[in-house]
C-alpha cells in the first residue's frame, strides 16, 4: 500500500476527469488522476467539436495556446437518401469573432494539452495505469483504487469516476448498472487526411474556417442514427453512430455503415484521395435524462459519459463532460474546504449544482427525444429523408408538368407512405419533444 | 537527431544551399575505396555488391577503384585479395597482422584509420552488417567526417561529390546526403540493397601492405570464443531465392507450421514480420524489415501479413511479391504483384500440394515436352 | 555503479504520413515513442542495478518535448533523467549528436559520478545509423562492444566484463575492461513495468534540462547543423508502384492451382529455378 494519501482521485484523463483534476488542484486539492492510456488522449483519436464557452470556465485564455483545428462557421444538416440530400446549411461570417464559440479539434492532442494544464495547476498525473477495482470500507465507502501496477491500494477521500461510457468500475462496485444497449450508440469514425488547401477548397473555407456536416437518413439503415463530418487543419473526421440496440436488431455491421456513408455520391467528393489513417469505434451514451445513474454516493462522484451525460440531439458530450467535470470538482472542494467528510449527503452538493446547470436543464428538456426518435426511427431515419428528397427532386425538376400537380404527388407521397394521423401524430410528438 | 535534420523536409533546401568549397588539403582526397568484410576468411556479399557498386562510381569519377583487405597472415587473406581483383579492384590495400585473426573494433579501427589518413581516399564504401557499423562508426568519427548510414542508392553529382541516398523515418520518405566539405566521405549499404557483380577471373595486380603497428597486448578486448551460427538453425533469409512468410494473420504458432512446409516443398527460407517474433512464435532472425532482415528473392510469398511500411522496406527487392491476405483492403496489396483474398490458414496445405505436384520431375518433363 | 542510458524520442514511425502533394512529412497527430531499441538498453542497465547497486542515468538530446519521454522512462524504475536541449543542436547529423552526448555524458560524470557503462540501443528508427553509440565511444574513449546479445558476467571491483557480441557469421564472446559502452541488441530482454511507486515518482521527479552551456559544450560550431559534416540535399517520398496487384479471383479451378498459375503466368524462368530448389529437398 502507498503510504501518501490523496484528497482525490480522478479515473480517467478524458474531457471530464481533466476538467475535475483541473478545478481541484487550481483550489490546492492534493489531486492524483490516473488514465489507462499511454498519455491523456491516446485513446481518444476522434476529431470532435469543442465548445467555447465551457472551457472559458476552465481556462479562460485557452486560445492563447491550445491545440484547435478551425473554428466553425457553417453548420450543414443533411437529410440524405441513397443518392441525394436535402440540406439546411447555416453559414455567417460573425462566427469569424474574436473569440469564436465552436472548433473543431483532434481529442489526441487537445487532451494532451489539457492534461498539461491539469498538471501545471498541481495535479499528479500518472498514465499507462488502469483502475481495476475501487476500494472500499467495511461501510461501503469508497476509500481509494486498486490500480494494474504492483503497490496495491492508493487512498483517497473521495474517487472521481471519469472513465467514459464504459462505466465498468462504476458497475463493478455496482455503484450504477450497464448501460441499456437502447442507450447507447456506437459510432464509428475515420480520420480522413488530406493538404489544407484541399479541404479549404472542398468546403470553401479560408484560413482556420471551418464546417460541420451533420446528416441523417437511409445512410442508417433506418436505425436510429446520425453520420457526421467536421473538417480539421489537415484531415476530415468523418463518421457515423447508431443505438447499439439497433446494431443488434439490423445486423448491419458499423463498418458496412461507414462504407455506404462514404460512397455516398454527397460524400464522396469530400474525401476523395484522401488518406485514411484511423478508424476508431467509440460509445456514446444517448439516453439522455432518464438513462443517467446515480451521480454520487459515499467516497464517490460520476461525471462525464460515464454518467451518461450526454445530448444525443445536438451531439454535445465534451462540454457536458467538461461542465459537470468542473461542477463535481467546485463541489468537492466546498466540501473540503467546511473540513467535511466525503459522504453522500455532502457530495449530492453536486448533483444539485448539475441540475441548476445547463446540462441537466438541457437534458430534461430533450427527455422524450431518444425514446421518440428510437420507436419512430422507421419514420424519421427512413421514411421521410426518402420523402422529403423526392419532393425536393418534384420541386426543382423542370420537367413540363405543371406545379399544382407536383405538389399534389408531393403531398399524396407523403400520405400514402404515412397516414394523415400518423404524419399528425409524428409531427406533435416531435414538436412535444423538442419544446 | 542522428542522421537528419529534426524536420528535414523543411530544412533540406537551406542545408542544401550551405554548400561549401572543399578545402585545399582535402583535394588531396582520391580513388574510391571498399573495405572487404571477411570473418574468417569468409568474404561477406556485401562487400562484393559494394565492389559494383564502387566500380561505377569510380568509372564515373575516372578514378581507381580499391578493395581494403584487413586480416590476419593467413592463405584465406590472400584468396581474399585475389578475389577483390576478380571483381574489379584496380588495387588492393592489406594490413594483415595475428591480432587481426578476430574482429575487434580496437584493431581495425586503427588499421583503416590509419591506412586513410596514409593514402587518402575521397569515398569509403562499407557493408551495413553488424562489422560495418561498427568499425565505420569508430573511423568517422576519429577522422570527424560525414558518414551516410544504409544506403540504398549511390551516385556522384555534377561537382563529383558521393551522393548518397538512404530510407529515414521507417522507410516512409527516402533522402540524399551529402558530405561535401569533408573526405572520405563514407557510406554503409545494406547487404542485398546492390546487385552482385559478375566475377571475372582476373591476375592479382597492384598490392600496397601496410604496418598495423599494435602488437596482442596493446588491445584490451579479448576474443574468448568465436561460436559459428549452426548451419541448420542458421537462416540464409537475406540470400534466399525464394522466402515464405507469415503475419499474425495466421493466428496461431500451430498454423506456422503450414509457412514451414510450404518453403520446404519449395526449398526456401522461412520468415515472418515482426510481432511473430515479439510473440516469441519465430526466432529473431527470421524477421523480415526495416529491423530485420532485408530481403531480395526472385518471388516472396507472405500469408496473413498486412503490409506494414516497416515490414515493405525490407520486401520491395523481390522479384515477384505473392500477397496471401483475407482483407482486400490490406497495404500489402499496394505492392504485391499477385495478391489472393482468402483465408490462409486454409489456403496453405493445397497450395502446398499444388506446388508440389506442379514441381515434380515428371511434370516439369510434361513441361519440356 | 554508474550506468548511463542514452535513449531517443522518435517519432512512431507507424504513424508517419507523407504530404501526397508536398511530399513532406505531415506530423500532424503524428505520436512520438521511445526508441523501441533503447528500451532493451534501459531494461539492461537496470538489471544491472538490481544486481550490483547504484544508479542508472538516462540522457537523451531532443527538443523540449521530450522530457515526455524520460518521463516514462522513470516510470519503469531509472533514477535520474537528463534532457539535453537547445536550438544549437538542432539538425545534427551522428557527428555533431556524438559531440554533444558525449559532452555531456562527461558533464554527467563530474555531476553525479563517473559512469562505469554507457548503454545505447542498437539504432533509432528514424535515424537509423546505429553509428551514434560507437561514435559516443570514440569521442570518450571507451572500449565499444556493440550487438550485444548477453552480459555473461561482470565484476565491478576487477572492471572487467564478458559479453556475448552478435557478429554476422556467429556469436563472439567477448572479455573487455570497464568502463565501456555497450550497444544493446533487440530482443534480449522486456522492458519492466515500473510500482504506482514508480509511476509516482516519475510524475513529481525533476528532469534535469542542460543546454549546450550547461552541458559544458565549448565550441557551438561542432553543435547541430554546423557542425555536421552531412549535409540533406533532398527529402522524397519512394515512387509508389504504379499498378495494385493483380488478383487470383475465384474461379472454378482450386484457388491454390489458379494461384500458381497466375504466379507462373509467363515466368517459365521463374519455374524451372523453383523446381530446381525444390529438387534439393
Ligand atoms: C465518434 C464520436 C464523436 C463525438 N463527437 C463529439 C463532438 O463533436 N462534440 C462533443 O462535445 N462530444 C462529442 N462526442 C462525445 C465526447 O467524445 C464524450 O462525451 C466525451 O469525450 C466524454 O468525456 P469523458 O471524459 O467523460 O470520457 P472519455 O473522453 O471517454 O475519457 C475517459 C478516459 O478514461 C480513461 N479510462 C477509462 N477507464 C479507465 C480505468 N479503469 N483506469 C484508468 N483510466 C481509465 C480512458 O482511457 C479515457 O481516457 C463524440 C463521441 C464520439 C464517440
Ligand atoms: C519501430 C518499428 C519497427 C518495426 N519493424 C518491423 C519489421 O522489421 N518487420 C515487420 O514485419 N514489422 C515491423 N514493425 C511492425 C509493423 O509496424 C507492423 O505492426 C507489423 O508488420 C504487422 O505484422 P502483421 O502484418 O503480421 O500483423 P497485422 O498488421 O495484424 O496483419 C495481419 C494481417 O493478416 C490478415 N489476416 C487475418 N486473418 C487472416 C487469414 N486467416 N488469412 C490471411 N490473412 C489474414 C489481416 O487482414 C491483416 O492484414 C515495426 C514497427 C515499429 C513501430
Ligand atoms: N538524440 C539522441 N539522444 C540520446 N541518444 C541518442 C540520440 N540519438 C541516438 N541516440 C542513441 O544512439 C543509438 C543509435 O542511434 P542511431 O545512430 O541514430 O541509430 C540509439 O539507440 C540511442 O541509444
Amino acid at each position: 500500500m502507498i503510504e501518501e494519501r490523496f484528497d482525490a482521485i480522478v479515473v480517467g484523463a478524458g474531457m471530464a476527469g481533466n476538467a475535475a483534476a483541473l478545478t481541484m488542484a487550481k483550489r490546492g486539492l492534493k489531486v492524483l488522476q490516473i488514465e489507462r492510456g499511454e498519455y491523456s488522449g491516446s485513446k481518444n483519436v476522434q476529431g470532435a467539436i469543442l465548445y467555447s464557452d465551457m472551457l472559458e470556465k476552465l481556462i479562460p485564455d485557452f486560445r492563447e495556446d491550445a491545440p484547435l483545428e478551425r473554428h466553425l462557421v457553417e453548420q450543414r444538416f443533411w437529410m440524405m437518401d441513397d443518392h441525394s440530400h436535402v440540406g439546411l446549411h447555416y453559414r455567417s461570417d460573425d462566427f469569424n469573432e474574436e473569440r469564436p464559440n465552436r472548433y473543431t479539434i483532434i481529442r489526441a492532442q487537445f487532451d494532451k494539452w489539457f492534461s498539461k494544464k491539469a498538471r501545471e495547476a498541481g495535479a499528479l498525473v500518472i498514465c499507462e495505469t488502469t483502475v481495476t477495482e475501487l476500494a472500499k470500507d467495511t461501510h461501503g465507502k469508497v476509500i481509494g483504487v486498486h490500480t494494474d501496477r504492483a503497490g496495491g491500494l492508493v487512498r483517497a477521500d473521495v474517487v472521481v469516476l471519469a472513465e467514459g461510457v464504459s462505466g465498468l468500475l462504476g458497475t463493478r462496485a455496482h455503484l450504477r448498472e450497464i448501460p441499456k444497449p437502447a442507450n447507447v450508440a456506437l459510432a464509428v469514425k475515420e480520420m480522413h487526411f488530406l493538404p489544407s488547401e484541399t479541404i479549404e477548397a472542398r468546403f470553401n473555407l479560408k484560413g482556420d474556417e471551418g464546417t460541420v456536416i451533420e446528416a441523417v437518413g437511409t445512410i442508417s439503415h433506418g436505425m436510429t442514427g446520425m453520420g457526421f463530418i467536421y473538417s480539421n487543419k489537415e484531415c476530415i473526421s468523418l463518421g457515423i453512430g447508431c443505438l447499439v440496440s439497433d446494431f443488434q436488431k439490423s445486423g448491419v455491421t458499423p463498418y458496412e455503415l461507414i462504407e455506404r456513408f462514404k460512397r455516398h455520391p454527397s460524400v464522396a467528393p469530400l474525401i476523395e484521395g484522401s488518406e485514411v489513417k484511423e478508424y476508431s469505434a467509440h460509445l456514446i451514451p444517448e439516453g439522455g435524462y432518464k438513462a443517467v445513474p446515480q451521480l454520487y454516493g459515499d467516497g464517490w462522484v460520476v461525471v462525464g459519459d460515464a454518467a451518461q451525460l450526454n445530448n444525443a440531439i445536438h451531439r454535445e458530450g465534451s462540454n457536458l463532460a467538461m461542465t459537470s467535470g468542473r461542477l463535481a470538482g467546485e463541489a468537492i472542494f466546498q466540501v473540503k474546504s467546511r473540513r467535511d467528510p466525503m459522504t453522500a449527503a455532502n457530495l449530492s452538493l453536486y448533483k444539485k449544482m448539475l441540475d441548476d446547470s445547463f446540462v441537466m436543464k438541457d437534458l430534461k428538456k430533450y427527455k422524450d427525444m431518444p425514446q421518440l426518435l428510437h420507436i419512430q426511427s422507421q419514420n424519421f431515419f427512413l421514411t421521410y429523408p426518402q420523402l422529403v428528397s423526392k419532393a425536393m427532386e418534384n420541386f426543382v425538376r423542370v420537367d413540363g408538368t405543371p406545379k399544382a400537380e407536383k405538389e399534389k404527388a408531393t403531398l399524396k407521397s407523403f400520405v400514402s407512405k404515412r397516414s394523415w394521423s400518423g404524419l399528425f401524430g409524428d409531427a406533435l410528438r416531435f414538436a412535444r419533444a423538442w419544446r | 537527431m542522428s542522421q537528419l535534420p529534426k524536420a528535414p523536409a523543411p530544412q533540406a533546401p537551406s542545408r542544401a544551399a550551405t554548400k561549401k568549397e572543399l578545402p585545399k588539403h582535402l583535394k588531396a582526397y582520391k580513388h574510391i575505396w571498399v573495405f572487404i568484410e571477411q570473418e574468417r576468411g569468409q568474404v561477406h556479399p556485401v562487400s562484393w555488391e559494394l565492389m559494383g557498386a564502387g566500380r561505377a562510381l569510380a568509372d564515373k569519377l575516372k578514378v581507381d577503384l580499391a578493395a581494403v583487405v584487413v586480416g590476419p597472415r593467413w592463405d584465406a587473406t590472400n584468396q581474399v585479395i585475389k578475389e577483390s581483383f576478380c571483381y574489379g579492384a584496380d588495387l588492393v590495400y592489406v594490413v594483415t597482422d595475428d591480432v587481426l585473426a578476430d574482429y575487434r573494433n580496437e584493431a581495425y579501427t586503427k588499421a583503416l584509420t590509419e591506412l586513410v589518413n596514409t593514402y587518402k581516399p575521397e569515398i569509403l564504401l562499407l557493408g551495413a552488417t553488424t562489422l560495418g557499423r561498427d568499425l565505420a562508426g569508430s573511423v568517422a568519427t576519429t577522422l570527424l567526417t560525414g558518414l551516410t548510414a544504409d544506403c540504398t542508392a549511390l551516385d556522384v553529382d555534377a561537382e563529383g561529390s558521393l551522393a548518397a541516398t538512404r530510407p529515414t523515418f521507417g522507410g516512409s520518405l527516402l533522402c540524399t546526403i551529402f558530405t561535401l566539405s569533408y573526405r572520405p566521405q563514407m557510406a554503409t549499404v545494406r547487404p542485398r540493397v546492390m546487385a552482385m557483380p559478375e566475377r571475372v577471373e582476373r591476375e592479382v595486380g597492384r598490392v600496397i601492405e601496410f604496418p598495423l603497428g599494435l602488437v596482442e597486448d596493446d588491445i584490451i578486448t579479448k576474443v574468448l570464443k568465436f561460436i559459428p551460427d549452426r548451419e541448420s538453425s542458421k537462416s540464409n533469409l537475406a540470400y534466399a531465392d525464394v522466402v515464405v512468410s507469415g503475419g499474425l494473420g495466421l493466428g496461431s504458432p500451430e498454423n506456422f507450421q503450414l509457412i514451414r512446409q510450404l518453403a520446404g516443398v519449395l526449398g526456401a527460407e522461412y520468415g515472418c514480420s515482426r510481432p511473430l517474433v515479439q510473440k516469441g512464435w519465430v526466432p529473431a532472425d527470421r524477421q523480415i524489415g526495416q529491423t530485420g532482415k532485408t530481403i531480395r528473392p526472385r518471388l516472396y510469398i507472405a500469408a496473413g501479413i498486412s503490409g506494414a511500411i516497416q515490414h515493405r522496406v525490407g520486401v520491395e527487392g523481390a522479384d515477384l511479391i505473392v500477397a496471401i491476405n483475407t482483407d482486400k483492403n490490406a497495404p500489402i496489396f499496394d505492392f504485391a504483384h499477385v495478391g489472393i483474398v482468402t483465408d490462409a490458414v486454409r489456403l496453405l496445405p493445397g497450395l502446398t500440394e499444388a506446388f508440389r505436384k506442379r514441381l515434380s520431375p515428371h511434370a516439369r518433363d510434361r513441361l519440356a515436352s | 555503479m554508474h550506468i548511463v542510458v542514452c535513449i531517443k524520442q522518435v517519432p512512431d514511425s507507424a504513424q508517419i504520413r507523407v504530404h501526397p502533394v508536398t511530399n513532406t512529412i505531415m506530423r500532424q497527430g503524428v505520436p512520438t515513442i521511445i526508441n523501441p531499441f533503447d528500451l532493451f538498453a534501459v531494461e539492461e542497465a537496470l538489471r544491472l542495478r538490481d544486481k550490483f547497486g547504484g544508479e542508472v542515468t538516462v540522457l537523451t538530446m531532443g527538443p523540449p518535448s521530450a522530457e515526455d519521454s524520460l518521463r516514462k522512462a522513470l516510470t519503469f524504475g531509472v533514477d535520474r533523467a537528463v534532457l539535453l536541449t537547445d536550438r544549437y543542436f538542432a539538425g545534427a547529423d551522428t557527428l555533431a549528436t556524438t559531440y554533444a552526448l558525449a559532452t555531456a555524458i562527461r558533464k554527467i560524470g563530474t555531476t553525479y559520478g563517473t559512469p562505469d557503462l554507457v548503454f545505447t540501443g542498437k539504432q533509432t528508427i528514424d535515424g537509423d545509423t546505429a553509428q551514434v553509440g560507437p561514435g559516443i565511444a570514440k569521442r570518450l574513449g571507451l572500449l565499444q562492444l556493440t550487438y550485444v546479445g548477453r552480459i555473461v558476467s561482470l565484476d565491478p571491483e576487477a572492471h572487467s566484463i564478458e559479453v556475448e557480441r552478435r557478429s554476422e557469421g556467429g556469436v563472439q564472446h567477448l572479455h573487455s575492461r570497464l568502463p565501456c559502452l555497450i550497444t544493446m541488441l533487440e530482443a534480449t530482454n522486456e522492458i519492466r513495468r515500473g510500482s504506482v511507486a514508480d509511476a509516482l515518482r516519475a510524475a513529481r521527479a525533476e528532469i534535469v534540462k542542460w543546454n549546450a552551456q550547461d552541458a559544458g559544450v565549448e565550441d557551438i560550431t561542432k553543435c547541430g547543423l554546423k557542425g555536421s559534416p552531412t549535409i540533406v540535399k533532398k527529402v522524397f517520398a519512394p515512387s509508389p508502384r504504379a499498378q495494385k496487384a493483380t488478383f487470383v479471383e475465384p474461379s472454378d479451378q482450386p484457388p491454390a492451382e489458379a494461384l500458381i498459375a497466375e504466379i507462373f503466368e509467363g515466368r517459365p524462368k521463374l519455374e524451372s529455378k523453383l523446381a530446381e530448389l525444390a529438387r534439393g529437398f
